[in-house]
């Protein structure tokens, strides 16, 4: 009785997941009558928009990454070693990004830095290009720290801050060649997670007009058939690879610890 | 001697250390946030007034919200009935344990399958011209449309969350059912309890606050998304975020102070509702620790 | 035919055969203490008592009733885990009332039973309290209440005490074994403290590697124990090695000195040497009359216990420990000093390998 419905409970859930995976995948190897093609794909892949925006959003998840590990891993450190007391504080903080909706967010940046404001980041392409960035370290915010948090949890921060210091070696050298090889697993965690997050992202690059993925593929989706399948097979392969990244540098890190 | 100067330099030298993070967070989460709820309480004057508040007791409003509100419900409880059996499945006894690395590996990916994307599978599979809509009507005569079935709704909206919720709860959910001890479970027994007795009376009251917290959750998840709505059914669909996404385009509603209100609004719903997980969170580890 | 009856039990996981032809016949009212290292499979029969482990072969019968097939919650047994076993969700007197409440009973009888319980357990205020406010002993007592509240024919302890601190331990051990004097139910108590064992149990089964090494009172086990892993199992011992001297009458020498064996006839012959234990008490400190002989001994050590001094010495070449009550007036030996000691063949222990 009880594995009866274990059982069916199971199965209802991974029709209902297949289900989807299988008919985008199946729609978009559909676009040439009577055959399955890659036609959909290759329309898609030879668009210059699609190069441009799929570029723009790489390039835009790079740059988050970079910031965010410049702006999380320092920070994680020093409540860890020196502020402590600061650390529900902090946490809070990094967590209010999935309590306020990203478009409230967005909303607020669109008039608090408007072309007449004290700072006018709008007002420009690039401007607009660094305000999605720090829109875009804002979401990733909450999985970032997590991560990298948990990855300090493991070590001894205070100890291999001594032994560093009794070496001489300044607060640079310490974050760079001493903690961060440390969290490196739990640092590419959130760097691939932020990387799953940003390049499909809708919201907010709409609402600022920059030209990214995530309004490239809502725009296609309102004009062709065939295509947006092709797309979503594209950004859930894409999602699974990160994830799978993820769990290979977890299972990675967990080993070289094992080893050390 | 020494003291007063290493003193002074020391404590600016430790709050150092974390500005950068408070200025980007003050700059770039907290002041736009501010600047919203401030001016969900001004006039275009900036003078003080609750009439923004009041004026989003409209019907349009109103009706937004409350699909809102009814779409992110329904998937957020869909979503942890679903998610806690399927949960309970790979967990408790040794039904289908085997399927548990998968399962989980594969809910890490679906939970963050959001967006745009999600919504083309749907479309692909379940909508008007879906594979699944076609082979029904031409294999079988079933015609979804006249059962009532239409992926461009607010229900059709709500399975399609349902996507990325039920693994949100099975992610969540499946280590608070690792940490049902089995000497609950053999002690319920041995006390003379049968196993529903046992699931009634001690696993399921145990797991109910993670339950609901985690269902508070994915109620706020819901509530704030955008993207699927919108690649999903475009600006016709009257719900909270897509009237706010174009009140931002577009000023639809003729006042920005009103737009203003009603993002307070969202953030006033989706803040309860994380407030309520997180006191029912506290609530059970209470219990365990 | 006794109360409850174990019958050539035995339990394999895959390869391991975990419990082996396991037979003990357990008297109503009796407390019966499982004994033996971490993994010798004493939970594992406890665990098949319960119910919540089926036997590869061999029976269990309770008051005449076979119910080696009969499911857990309906074998009415009581039961008391290692820790944290309370239902976290419930109060303290939820808690003692689950047992009726799921019987059934109605809420007048379950409240009565629930007081009569906690004042058994001495904790009558506190059936409001969840048991996260409880201490660990509390929490325990709250878990033999729930046990017991149910009245069942039989209660089973694995190792409850064994997550306390020493001073509740001993406490708590001596309120279990007077509630079970008081109610006259037959348990079952599994630990691998040889000193709780023999302070609280009517008998002492001594497990090793799944079989039941020896089954007899506490006075028995200690002071006749049959195997060298009993003996060396409870208590501590001195081993010396005795020449045969006569095997009929079983005098042996012992660094020249003659004493006689209690259990002559020996299986030895005279001038073969022979394995033989002494507990500590048994080598008495200074001349005594009633002793049969008289050895000089090194002190190497000493250990203030309190009521009991515990020297180690060399002893006719064997390294020894002995116990001497502390007198006020008497300060322990020095170490390095030499000291009379007095011992008697009669006290002598012949282990079989
Ligand atoms: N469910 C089980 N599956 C496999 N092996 C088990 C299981 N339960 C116990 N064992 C093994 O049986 C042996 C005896 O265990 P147990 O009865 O718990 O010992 P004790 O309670 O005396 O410490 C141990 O080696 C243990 O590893
Ligand atoms: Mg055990």
């Amino acid at each position: 009785m009880t594995r009866l419905f274990a059982w069916g409970a199971l199965l209802t859930g991974i029709v209902f997941f297949l289900l989807p995976l299988y008919g985008m995948t199946e729609f978009s190897l559909r676009m040439r009558r009577g055959v399955y093609s890659l036609d959909a794909y290759r329309a898609v892949l030879v668009d210059p928009q699609f190069q441009a925006t799929f570029g723009y959003s790489v390039v835009m998840a790079l740059f988050t990454i970079a910031f965010g590990i410049l702006l999380v891993v320092p920070t994680a450190y020093w409540v860890r070693l020196k502020m402590p007391e600061l650390r529900p504080v902090v946490e809070f903080i990094t967590l209010l990004p999935l309590v306020i909706p990203a478009i409230v967010i967005v909303f607020g940046y669109i008039r608090l830095y408007n072309t007449s404001s004290w700072l006018p980041l709008t007002g420009s392409a690039m401007g607009t290009n660094i305000l999605l960035m720090f829109g875009y370290a804002t979401l990733a915010l909450p999985y970032m720290y997590r991560a990298v948090d948990t990855g300090l949890r493991t070590i001894d921060v205070g100890t291999l801050t001594e032994a560093a210091q009794s070496l001489g070696a300044g607060w640079g050298t310490i974050l760079s060649r001493i903690i961060l090889p440390n969290v490196l697993g739990a640092v590419l965690s959130g760097a691939f997670l932020t990387f799953a997050i940003v390049i499909g992202e809708f919201t907010m690059a709409a609402l600022l007009n920059r030209p990214a993925f995530g309004p490239y593929m809502q725009i296609l989706g309102a004009n062709r058939a065939y295509e947006p399948s092709a797309l979503a097979v594209i950004a859930f392969a894409i999602t699974w690879a990160c994830m799978g990244l993820i769990q290979l540098v977890t299972r990675f890190s967990k080993h070289e610890r094992a080893k050390a | 001697m020494a003291k007063p100067v290493t003193l002074s330099q020391h404590l600016p030298l430790r709050w150092l250390g974390v500005l950068p993070f408070f200025a980007f967070a003050v700059l770039f989460l907290i002041l736009p946030t501010l600047y919203i709820v401030i001016g969900a309480f001004r006039t275009p004057q900036g003078d003080f007034t609750l009439d923004n508040i009041i004026g989003l007791n409209t019907p349009t409003i109103r009706n937004a919200y409350w699909i809102s509100v009814k779409i992110s419900f329904w998937s957020a409880l869909l979503g942890c009935v679903i998610g806690f059996a399927m949960a309970a499945a790979i967990t408790v006894g040794n039904t289908a344990k085997g399927l548990r690395n998968p399962l989980m590996t594969f809910s890490g990916v679906a939970s963050n399958f959001a967006g745009v994307p999600l919504a083309f599978a749907f479309i692909a599979t379940v909508g008007p011209a879906g594979i699944i809509t076609l082979y029904l009507r031409t294999e079988f005569g079933i015609n979804l449309r006249a059962y009532g079935w239409n992926l461009l709704s607010a229900w059709g909206l709500t399975v399609t969350y349902l996507f990325f919720q039920i693994p949100l709860m099975i992610l969540i959910i499946t280590p608070a059912l690792d940490g049902l001890k089995r000497e609950w479970r053999e002690a319920a027994a041995i006390l003379g309890a049968t196993g529903p007795q046992y699931w009634r009376m001690v696993g399921f009251p145990i797991l109910l606050p993670s339950i609901l917290g985690t269902m508070a959750l994915l109620f706020a998840n819901a509530f704030g998304a955008v993207a699927t709505a919108i690649a999903l059914t475009g600006p016709s669909l009257n719900i909270a975020p897509i009237l706010l996404f174009a009140q931002i385009r577009g000023d639809v509603l003729g006042s920005p102070n009103l737009g203003y209100a009603l993002a307070f609004g969202m953030i006033v719903i989706t803040g309860l509702a994380n407030a309520l997980y997180i006191w029912l969170r506290a609530r059970s580890e209470r219990w365990l620790k | 035919m006794s109360f409850l009856t174990l019958t050539h039990l035995e339990k394999t996981f895959g390869q391991n055969r975990v419990v082996k032809d396991f037979t003990l016949d357990i008297e109503k009212g009796e407390f019966i203490s499982l004994l033996g290292p971490s993994g010798c499979g004493k939970t594992t029969v406890l665990r098949m008592v319960a119910g919540f482990e089926q036997p590869t072969a061999g029976d269990i019968t309770i008051d005449g009733k076979d119910v080696t097939g009969l499911a857990a919650n309906s074998r009415n047994i009581g039961m008391m885990f290692q820790a944290y076993a309370l239902f976290p969700n419930m109060t303290v007197a939820d808690n003692v009332a689950f047992g009726l409440k799921v019987k059934g009973a109605p809420r007048a009888e379950r409240e009565a039973r629930v007081a009569e319980m906690l004042a058994l357990i001495g904790l009558s205020d506190l059936g409001g309290r969840y048991p996260f406010q409880l201490s660990g002993g509390q929490q325990q007592r709250v878990a033999l209440a729930r046990a017991l509240a149910p009245r069942p024919s039989v209660l089973l302890l694995d190792e409850p005490l064994s997550a306390l601190d020493a001073k509740v331990r001993v406490s708590l051990r001596n309120q279990i074994r007077q509630i079970q004097q008081d109610l006259g139910i037959t348990t079952i108590f599994v630990t691998h403290d040889q000193e709780e064992a023999m302070s609280i149990s009517d008998r002492i089964v001594v497990m090793n590697g799944g079989v039941a090494e020896q089954v007899g009172a506490p006075f028995e086990i200690y002071n006749r124990p049959r195997t060298k892993f009993v003996a060396n199992f409870v208590g501590t011992l001195n081993t010396f090695e005795v020449e045969v001297a006569d095997p009929a009458s079983g005098r042996v020498t012992l660094a020249g000195q003659s004493l006689t064996l209690p259990d002559a006839p020996l299986a030895a012959r005279a001038g073969e040497t022979l394995s033989v234990a002494l507990r500590p008490e048994a080598l008495r400190l200074g001349r005594q009359p009633d002793a049969e002989s008289l050895l000089t001994a090194q002190v190497t050590d000493v250990h203030f216990m309190g009521s009991v001094i515990r020297l180690k010495a060399d002893l006719a070449g064997a390294a020894v420990s002995l116990d001497t009550f502390n007198r006020p007036d008497t300060p322990p030996p020095v170490v390095g000093s030499a000291v009379e000691v007095s011992l008697s063949g009669r006290d002598f222990i012949l282990l079989k390998a």
